[in-house]
């Protein structure tokens, strides 16, 4: 990819930065916690953003995906693996440093072998589900997705090992390295704030990467011709699978990550209208578009996760998607659009107004 | 030794035979053409041959190779690109976007290199991209590359599918009614393009309702109708076959 498209990456940072330096000087740190916690999020919704609009496939289970990273780190972080301490696994967790023995207390996985194995699991997952279901197209993708999500949903909700209806708590914070460490602790708002931002541009710049390379194009091309993609020399269905891998493991890894920052993760982080939330905000941010991703993931999060919206909370995703699809399927984030649609919702007015005018005329 | 030999070739919808015991050769260097008035089987002909639909019998070798169920992406793979009847760009990507794709076969970079932005996967990035520039000029389309496929005009939109198709560095083009929508000046600069095209080395397989084209350009032509060959042979032997007159005469639209 050529420097140009970097530009907007050195924005971010600034925009990010400045935000920060704004709240601390001001004293009113706490805005921080959910641009975090938003930050992870937009970290799934980039992966579904490149699944949905540069490669057109549909996920209405990408929640699921984000509950396998998040509740793998919660239930390893979480226990204590002392009465498997001759066990070959935990000998070499405890050889290789990813498992520590304390004292008396017991044996404690490292959430590093957590994250490897939550990134290890979504890989496997991805692939058993996706190689029979991405020969599907349209609503039966979508259905076979949210059929993947259900199943997760009811899993996580009835299994004692995943806490049930409560979820699993006191998750101990994940300590990265140089004195970093993923936790809510309100004194590590700054520096997980930045911590959780670092990955989203981590990513941002992995994704614009591949969508401006030899296989980004060609999931650009299978969205737009999937026969004459084939003519071409591109495998569809292995490259389908791969983008498919790709933004499970983006949820995976967005999930442990706000897991150990929020201690812990309950049965409603793999709820289906979680994935119809994600789903909803890259619509709204304009299908194939990163940015448009990042900024209504930002932007939609904060503002639920803030409580403006009360109880309406996942009300408000649906009827989003609902006016989306009716006003601006190609989303709202595009200068061009934004004037079409102003277009539509007037064409609309005006055809009810006549209605309702002419209707005793005619 | 044949470029592309198909022999005896069958396949049906329903209970239509769509092609039925079809045969033919391509010798290397040629530009062949299958005709027949609508409905006669040339483009079910064009999907068995491209892998786009499997054969139910019969045989295809592409250099003595048999190609016959292999997926279309190994097909291309071999070198045989082809054009669609009805133009099938990617629309909401740049011309040389488009261009970029039709090379895929000839590139290496993958998921993990392209995201690392390895340099070895952008300098063949930067080689793709040159190369393909060469194509667009070579087709005229150099002043429209950063332009979106989509909104080009007809005529320009098959020049495009051309210039992919080119990218690939085929050794066998397939051309499926190249001249399918253009008025007759477009029409004309096609077949300059196609005889542009066999005379850097491609062997060109192309099927064609416009008879003035084939006539004009085609070394062999084979004759299709209701799914059979009817007749084989250079442009002014079919041109007299009584049963070709018969079968096109008895058209409205030839």
């Amino acid at each position: 990819m050529r420097a140009r498209g970097y530009i907007p990456v050195a924005v971010l940072v600034a925009v990010l930065a400045a935000f920060q330096l704004l709240v601390s000087l001001t004293g009113q740190e706490f805005f921080l916690t959910q641009l975090t916690m938003s930050a992870y999020y937009v970290l799934a919704i980039m992966g579904l953003s490149l699944l949905m609009g540069y490669a057109g496939q549909i996920s209405l289970g990408h929640a699921a995906f984000f509950a396998i990273g998040g509740y793998t780190t919660a239930v390893l972080g979480t226990l204590d693996a002392a009465p498997y301490r001759d066990g070959a696994v935990v000998q070499l967790l405890l050889k290789t440093g990813l498992a520590s023995a304390t004292d008396a207390s017991g044996v404690h996985i490292s959430p590093w072998a957590a994250l490897g194995l939550a990134v290890l699991l979504a890989l496997a997952v991805s692939v058993m589900i996706g190689v029979p279901i991405l020969r599907l197209k349209g609503h039966y993708l979508a259905m076979a997705t949210l059929g993947f999500g259900l199943i997760v949903n009811r899993i996580v909700l009835g299994a004692r090992i995943f806490g049930e209806a409560d979820g699993i708590s006191d998750l101990p914070a994940f300590d990265l390295f140089a004195g970093l460490s993923v936790s809510g602790r309100p004194e590590l708002r700054v520096s997980n704030y930045y911590i959780a931002w670092g990955i989203v541009v981590l990513g941002m710049l992995l994704l614009l990467n591949l969508v401006n390379s030899r296989p980004g194009r060609a999931l650009r091309a299978i969205h737009d011709n999937e026969e004459a993609a084939r003519a071409m020399g591109v495998d569809t269905a292995r490259y389908k699978l791969y983008v498919f891998v790709l933004s499970a493991v983006f949820a995976a890894v967005a999930g442990v990550f706000l897991t150990h920052f929020n201690a812990g993760i309950g049965p409603s982080e793999a709820d289906v209208m979680k994935s119809v939330r994600y789903l909803a905000i890259v619509a709204v941010g304009g299908m194939a578009n990163l940015w448009g991703a990042l900024a209504m993931g930002v932007t939609l999060n904060y503002i639920s996760l803030r409580g403006y919206l009360g109880s309406f909370d996942d009300a408000f995703f649906g009827l989003v998607l609902i006016l989306i699809m009716i006003f601006a399927p190609e989303g709202i984030l595009n200068a061009g659009r934004a004037r079409a649609i102003v277009g539509r919702v007037r064409a609309l007015f005006a055809k009810i107004r006549s209605k309702i005018g002419g209707g005793g005329a005619s | 030794m044949s470029l592309l030999e198909v022999k005896n070739v069958s396949r049906s919808f329903g209970g239509l035979r769509a092609v039925d015991g079809v045969g033919f050769r391509v010798e290397e260097h040629a530009i062949k053409a299958v005709i027949g008035p609508n409905g006669a089987g040339k483009t079910t002909l064009f999907n068995l041959i491209s892998g786009s639909l499997p054969c139910e019998s019969g045989e295809i070798f592409f250099r003595g190779r048999p190609i016959q169920g292999l997926p279309p992406h190994r097909i291309a793979g071999l070198g045989i690109a082809r054009t669609f009847q009805n133009i099938r760009l990617f629309a909401r990507m740049t011309v040389i976007e488009n261009i970029m794709v039709g090379r895929h076969t000839r590139a290496r970079t993958g998921f993990g290199g392209a995201m690392l932005g390895l340099p070895s996967s952008r300098r063949e990035d930067r080689e793709v991209r040159e190369r393909c520039m060469e194509v667009a000029r070579t087709m005229g389309l150099e002043h429209e590359a950063g332009k979106e496929a989509g909104s080009l005009a007809f005529g320009r939109q098959r020049l495009v599918e051309f210039a992919r198709a080119l990218a690939m560095e085929p050794t066998l083009l397939l051309l499926d009614e190249p001249a399918a929508g253009l008025n007759i000046h477009e029409t004309a600069e096609i077949a300059q393009v196609i005889k542009d095209i066999r005379d850097r080395g491609l062997t060109i397989l192309l099927i064609e309702h416009d008879m003035s084209l084939v006539m004009d350009i085609s070394d062999d032509i084979t004759v299709l109708g209701s799914g059979k060959k009817i007749a084989q042979g250079p442009p002014a032997m079919i041109q007299a076959d009584p049963e070709v007159i018969k079968i096109y005469l008895g058209e409205d639209d030839a």
